[in-house]
């Protein structure tokens, strides 16, 4: 059937900031499909809040709007832009939620807005629980015992029927939010509330659990003529009971015959074709390891995180071809873009193996609850494909950057035999490897099964990676057993291990030997059709077909799993830093294995190595291409640490020197480098032990901002405010001593200021400041960030200017630089420079129009940025005024603390844009998912430090018509000032107390600032989660207060009585 | 124990052997499934051919006691990247290596099946050996290029003698070619009671069996190497409703006056999507064939095309447009593979009743 002709106009819903459950996938699925509908000529208009996505560029829709994906504000951009039509399937849930909202408020019929692909009855009927049991009923298809439940009590009845364990799943939620497995009453009070109240519909689907089946996924498509096919199935190796986003999924399926493989998808097909399906969708199914006896478990009727996978797996592009039959375009007529020869109404032949683990944020939460079940925690994930199992899952393992190499774990030898089984028997992030260790103790396969339901088929090849180990480490050297290594995917930094040698010993043994990698292509076939699709893997076996090309090239390398402080924004820079290649004549070669991301998308590059990102498999590709150098500054840290190995093997990298790089990022050498070019920054030490730490912040003065010089990213990073805490610091959070020495600075409380600038060595571009709402002291990534800068003088604007353009030559810089800067007491100081690509690159681009990762990849590769027609300086301010407003995900998260701090806690990022400061910050707290209602009460915890400070705000929500709750001590506090304030009962005592008020929703802001002791016990902490967990906005900063009060006061007229002026009347009567 | 695998144009593997010790050689053909090793290694269309799978891992869900294609496996090898030591699935009775062992079956592992592949793609199908690593690889070559390799598949694993499967419902006499239990399950799924007969049945022995429908299996090999089946459809056509699947299909084409040839490597996998002609839809089939119709030879004969590959456009289906009569290139019986075409077996089931219908009509009208 040939595409619409009817329609001119296309809206497409992106998916919004990046929480856990909606990450960076959608960005590559919206923008293959904005692509894809741009090319069959339709006006393509996007919406989406995230300004971190490539999907956003201007280049990738007709009209592009950054707005709030709110009911109110897209409703504005339908009326305004009156598209013929919308996509409501590629923006994650965020999307589909928004459509089904935009639909029932009827502002698609008033515009005569036609849905198309998927129609809203089918994704109703797929998501609505109730409505899916029916189908599923008619169907004939089973579904676990279950009961659609409405409060707790109705749970309970369920329960007496089918006995624990029970799975509650809330309605309508991201990533199983709110959700789990109760074993007990207990459990099932804790997790049916927070499930009800996370659900938008306050309703919870209650299922018998099914845990030990094999979790099966289908990745199916439709078109209008009822063409079905399968692109690719999945085979979780944890079993039912771990969310698929958190389970680690290998494709194709491994352990299912083909009568088990085609039961299951005919089933699948089933259920597309009752549904309706045009475009995508995703069928979960869970088999009884012991019978044919299957249960369906859920449907997500649109592109997902296991649409990306499946899309990078298989090479088959699923979101494309969605948006492409949403059109009207069938699947018989289209061609399967990677061969470029046969057509996509076909089901992909994988000749590898692909495994994928997530990426979870618990190095960032030390606290959190690190055991995993029906709600997703992972923030990203890793792909890596392999010829063997075991390959494929060894690739996996030292893709994650996560400090493991192989199927072990630091330390793990020190848990003794009862803990490990407890850590097996209950899924945590860390079993696979505890899985290692208890086959290192000789362990049984049998018993592991027991214990985790793991089948027996992974199991076993575990236990022979484990074997292997222990034979290998018996022939140091040993060319036969080190091919046989290599083949079954050891790193060799665990040879160098094993062998007692170091990694590049092995390395350039290895290269002796000719132990090298070929390179494969993903072709979809299966080799039957000729591809020239350029996206390949590494494996060591005989054949490569990756052909070197007689074109100078560049590689770039990509910045790996997502997570937190090292998200999207870098898969954006390094998406730019590809085209400038390309764009320059080069070509561009990309090492990545983030599976989700755009840069990953084989279309973006000229050749995409899907690879782990460590030194040995980075320098295999070096060898074989050869490139002019490699670019490393647009990956963010990934990048950047590989950078000394590189140079060390003789490879060249393009931009800011290793040299220079080493500079701003080595304290000494950067304290020195400061001081020679006069800028200030606060003063501070190095500390060996807990007395010189002692003696060193007595000098500087209190508060000291303490971190230990070893770990990168704001980690273990604390403000210090006396000695106590210093002392609680130095024994509790760090283990100092002349290996590991504590860095102790001067806290100055003052405006952070951020700036990012280009720089060839003779011109530096500055194309914007950047203001933070929250003090210094709050991780960057973390602040609101508002450009241009509302509250500095053009003194300080100057100063800024001539620090930043001082900074970039001293420093050496070619290319991009992030610098931060405190202003206390009308003084600039230096925080810190990173001489690379940072988080406010495409936020910035986007505002300026400044290209920015382009231009520096330009100036990379040689070209001036006078030749680009670039000028020093600060690029002239636009006008309007931008915010970025973080996004956490801590709902997902139990036990960790919300607090704001030097350590990053985001997920992602809202942009809001408007003519004042004040409508920019509403739009962006909306975006960011904060209701801001303009009546209401504020509940206020402060600390004692806080409290003169919180006296402004606390008037200033009065004089607006908000009411006062506060804890005795705040309250004592504020009623001393004469401000009304009604007292609420602290934490454990008689009566209704504080967890009552958040509990019942009483409060409609909750203000909280941190007192010390990191202890989840404190009441600080138990209000912070009780807030989240209820979804009230906790405010942890008092700048994040004053902004919210900034924008209420503007939303709200003033409600003050008229002056009685009854003095001055008497007067005159008198 | 290491063995090799030596190819015509000179290619020589080595890689560990499995299964049976001894030598094997066969026209190397490759297939993409990446489920249904057993069945496809116990399709008799696979006679005196050695396979490479392009899936890597072979045998993971081991060999069950169900999923057999014939009781005697007539393949002359296997070649894949990892043979499974520890297979996994509930059905599961032994493994890969343990079965060619019983069955006498070379296998050799630890093969890159991805170059093989794109040897077979850019060469066409060609000779190998499966042999010890003490041979001489000269001698093996010069030997594989003087082979002729036996045209007697269908001779070799077709059924010596009629046997009954017996039903309530239509009688359909089965010509094995080397069928697939499969296409007798399905028959058996429908309440047919079936005959099974030999290649070298002729029309009218299976006439006299009156049956109500006759089925031409899939079979190994070239069509024209069985020149009496030919003979034998001609001498049905028109007289009983006929079906024919896969090699069934071509010496079909051959009785309607159409021509076959040889393809350059062939289809066999899971994933062919082939295009209903008359519905406009895509079904998604399993293959194994490595001859095709000709589709110019179409012309003039009483033949119509209705389904075609839709990559390659080759055909995949045909019927007579005057006798009921119709035949798919593709596995509509699937296992292995997906299913989708299924439904053929009903529209072969529906073509019988109205053929009934038909003669019911014809008696009658006789009878006033």
């Amino acid at each position: 059937m040939p595409k619409r002709t009817d329609i001119n106009s296309i809206l497409v819903i992106g998916s919004g900031p990046i929480v856990i459950g909606q990450a960076a996938e959608f960005d590559y699925a919206g923008t293959q499909a904005c692509i894809a509908l741009k090319e069959e000529g339709y006006r393509v208009i996007l919406v989406n809040s995230n300004p971190a996505t490539i999907m956003t560029d201007t280049e990738i829709a007709d009209a592009v709007y950054i707005e709030p994906l709110t009911l109110e504000f897209v409703s504005r951009i339908i009326r305004k832009e009156r598209p013929d039509a919308l996509v409501p399937t590629l923006g994650g849930q965020t999307g589909l939620n928004l459509a089904v909202e935009l639909a029932k408020s009827g502002v698609l019929e008033e515009c005569g807005v036609e849905i198309l692909g998927t129609k809203l009855s089918a994704i109703e009927q797929a998501e609505d629980r109730d409505l899916f049991r029916t189908l599923m009923n008619d169907l004939n298809e089973p579904v676990p015992e279950s009961e659609i439940i409405h409060n707790l009590e109705e749970a309970y009845k369920f329960v007496e029927v089918v006995g624990y364990p029970v799975i509650v799943r809330p309605a309508f939620t991201l990533g199983g939010t709110g959700g789990g497995i109760c074993h007990d009453e207990e459990e099932l009070i804790e997790i049916v509330t927070s499930g009800l109240k996370n659900s938008p519909v306050t309703q919870c689907l209650l299922e018998k659990s099914i845990a030990g089946f094999k979790e099966i996924e289908y990745e199916v498509m439709r078109d209008s003529n009822d063409n079905a096919i399968v692109v690719c199935n999945m085979e979780n190796i944890d079993p039912v009971g771990v969310h698929t986003g958190d389970s680690i999924v290998v494709a194709p399926s491994m352990t299912l015959s083909d009568r088990e493989y085609q039961l299951l998808r005919n089933t699948s097909l089933k259920i597309i074709r009752a549904l309706g399906i045009e475009g995508g969708c995703n069928v979960q199914l869970a088999l009884d390891p012991y019978s044919f006896n299957y249960y369906i478990i859920e449907v997500n009727p649109r592109v997902s995180r296991s649409s990306a996978l499946a899309s990078k797996a298989t090479g088959y592009p699923i979101a494309k071809l969605a948006a492409k039959i949403a059109v009207g375009l069938t699947l018989d007529e289209m061609m399967n873009p990677v061969t470029g020869k046969t057509y996509a109404c076909f089901e992909p032949a994988l000749d590898y193996i692909v495994t994928k683990i997530p990426r979870w944020p618990f190095d960032k939460f030390e606290s959190a609850n690190r055991s995993l079940g029906t709600q997703m925690k992972a923030t990203g994930e890793v792909m890596a494909i392999g010829r063997t199992f075991e390959e494929s899952l060894l690739k996996a393992i030292r893709s994650l950057e996560a400090n493991v190499f192989h199927l072990a774990l630091n330390d793990a030898d020190e848990i003794d035999n009862e803990l490990l089984e407890k850590r097996i028997r209950k899924a945590g992030d860390e079993r696979l490897f505890y899985i290692g260790e208890a086959l290192r103790r000789g362990v049984t396969i049998e018993t592991i099964h027991e214990w985790s339901q793991i089948d027996l088929f992974f199991l076993n090849k575990m236990a022979r990676i484990i074997t292997f180990e222990k034979a290998l480490a018996t022939v140091p050297f040993d060319a036969e057993m080190g091919r046989k290594a290599k083949e079954m995917g050891f790193a060799d930094s665990v040879l160098a291990e094993l062998w007692n040698a170091t990694e590049i010993e092995v390395y350039n043994w290895r290269k002796e030997q000719n132990i090298i990698p070929v390179y494969k292509m993903v072709d979809t076939c299966a080799a039957e059709f000729e591809s020239e699709t350029p996206y390949f893997y590494g494996t060591y076996e005989d054949e490569n077909e990756s052909i070197v090309t007689d074109r100078k090239s560049v590689v770039v390398l990509g910045s790996g799993p997502i997570r937190i402080g090292q998200g999207i924004e870098f898969d954006y820079s390094t998406v730019h830093a590809v085209w400038a290649i390309r764009e320059a004549g080069y070509e561009a070669i990309i090492i990545n294995n983030n599976p989700e991301t755009v840069s990953t998308d084989f279309s973006i590059s000229d050749k995409l190595y899907f690879e782990p990102l460590t030194i040995e498999d980075v320098m295999h590709i070096i060898d074989l291409e050869k490139p002019e150098g490699v670019v490393v500054q647009f990956g963010g840290q990934t990048a950047i640490n590989l950078a000394s190995k590189l140079v060390e093997r003789g490879v060249k990298i393009l931009g800011t020197s290793l040299e220079d790089l080493d500079r701003a990022e080595n304290r000494d050498k950067f304290e020195h480098a400061l001081t020679n070019l006069n800028i200030p920054q606060p003063k501070g030490k190095t500390a060996l032990s807990v007395e010189e730490a002692i003696e060193i912040a007595t000098e500087i003065g209190y508060p000291v901002l303490v971190r230990p010089s070893y770990v990168l990213g704001g980690r273990a990073m604390e403000i210090v405010y006396k000695e106590e805490e210093l002392l609680h610091y130095m024994k509790n959070a760090v283990k100092v001593n002349p290996e590991h020495p504590v860095l102790i600075d001067r806290y100055l409380t003052g405006k952070e200021i951020e700036v990012d600038a280009i720089c060839d060595g003779e011109t530096v571009v500055i194309p914007g400041i950047m203001e933070h709402i929250e003090r210094a002291g709050v991780h960057s990534g973390d602040s609101i960030a508002v450009y241009p800068p509302q509250s500095i003088s053009n003194v300080l604007r100057e100063k800024l200017v001539d620090y930043t353009m001082k900074l970039a030559k001293g420093l050496g810089i070619v290319g991009l630089l992030n610098i931060q800067y405190v202003v206390a007491k009308e003084e600039v100081y230096v925080l810190e420079v990173n001489p690379r690509s940072s988080r406010t690159v495409p936020f910035l681009s986007k505002i300026t129009n400044v290209p920015m990762a382009k231009i520096a990849t330009k100036v990379i590769l040689g070209q001036s940025l006078k030749q680009q027609g670039y000028e020093s300086g600060l690029v002239p301010e636009k006008s309007g005024v931008y915010v970025k407003v973080p996004v956490f995900s801590f709902a997902k998260l139990r036990r960790v603390d919300i607090t704001l701090g030097p350590e990053m806690k985001s997920t992602g990022e809202v942009m809001g844009k408007d003519s004042t400061l004040e409508k920019a910050l509403y739009k962006g707290l909306v975006a960011s998912g904060m209701k801001i209602p303009n009546f209401g009460t504020v509940l206020m915890t402060v600390a004692d430090k806080d409290k003169e400070e919180a006296l402004q705000l606390a008037q200033r929500f009065v004089s607006i018509g908000y009411r006062l709750m506060a804890t005795s001590g705040t309250a004592q506090f504020l009623q001393d000032a004469g401000i009304p304030v009604k007292v609420v009962d602290k934490i454990g005592s008689e009566g209704p107390n504080l967890i009552d008020v958040i509990r019942n929703g009483e409060a409609q802001f909750i203000l909280n600032t941190f007192s010390k002791g990191k202890q989840p016990a404190r009441d600080g902490f138990r209000i912070r989660r009780e807030s989240v967990e209820n979804g009230i906005p906790c405010l942890t900063s008092l700048d994040t207060a004053e902004a919210i009060l900034r924008v209420l006061e503007s939303m709200n007229f003033s409600a003050e009585a008229m002056d009685k002026q009854v003095e001055k009347r008497e007067a005159v009567l008198s | 124990m290491k063995k090799q695998l030596i190819l015509e144009d000179g290619t020589v593997f080595v890689g560990e052997g499995f299964g049976s010790n001894s030598p094997s050689i066969g026209e190397v053909v490759f297939n993409t499934g990446m489920t249904g090793y057993q069945e496809i290694l116990s399709d008799p269309s696979y006679c005196g051919q050695i396979v490479t799978l392009t899936y890597p891992l072979i045998g993971n869900y081991g060999i069950n006691r169900d999923d057999f294609e014939s009781i005697t496996p007539a393949i002359s090898g296997f070649i894949v990247k990892e043979a499974a030591d520890f297979p996994s699935n509930w059905r599961s009775e032994t493994s890969l290596d343990e079965y060619f062992k019983i069955k006498n079956i070379p296998g050799i592992a630890g093969i890159d099946t991805r170059k093989l592949t794109r040897i077979i793609r850019q060469y066409g199908t060609l000779k190998g050996a499966i042999c010890n690593m003490e041979e001489n690889v000269d001698s093996v070559i010069e030997k594989l290029r003087a082979t002729h390799l036996r045209n007697d598949q269908v001779k070799q694993v077709s059924t010596k003698t009629p046997y009954p499967s017996p039903g309530r419902g239509n009688r359909v006499v089965l010509v094995d070619f080397g069928m697939k239990h499969g296409i007798l399950r399905e028959l058996n799924k429908r309440d047919c009671d079936v005959i099974v007969v030999p290649y070298n049945t002729t029309a009218e022995e299976i006439l006299n069996l009156s049956p109500d429908g006759v089925m031409l299996s899939n079979g190994p090999g070239d069509p024209k190497d069985v020149p009496e089946a030919i003979t034998m459809i001609q001498g049905l056509l028109g007289k009983v409703p006929l079906f024919g699947i896969c090699l069934g299909h071509q010496l079909f084409a051959l009785a309607c006056g159409a021509n076959t040839e040889k393809m350059k490597f062939g289809h066999r996998g899971s994933n062919h999507p082939v295009k209903d002609l008359t519905t406009g839809k895509v079904a998604l089939t399993s293959q194994n064939h490595g001859y095709a119709v000709e589709p110019d030879s179409i012309v003039g004969t009483k033949l119509e095309v209705t389904h075609i590959a839709l990559n390659d456009g080759t055909i995949e289906g045909l019927k007579h447009k005057d006798v009921p009569a119709f035949t798919v290139q593709y596995h509509p019986e699937a296992s292995p593979g997906p299913e989708d075409a299924n439904h053929l077996f009903e529209r072969f089931l529906q073509m019988i009743e109205s053929k009934k219908q038909e003669g019911a009509y014809t008696c009658q009208s006789v009878q006033i």
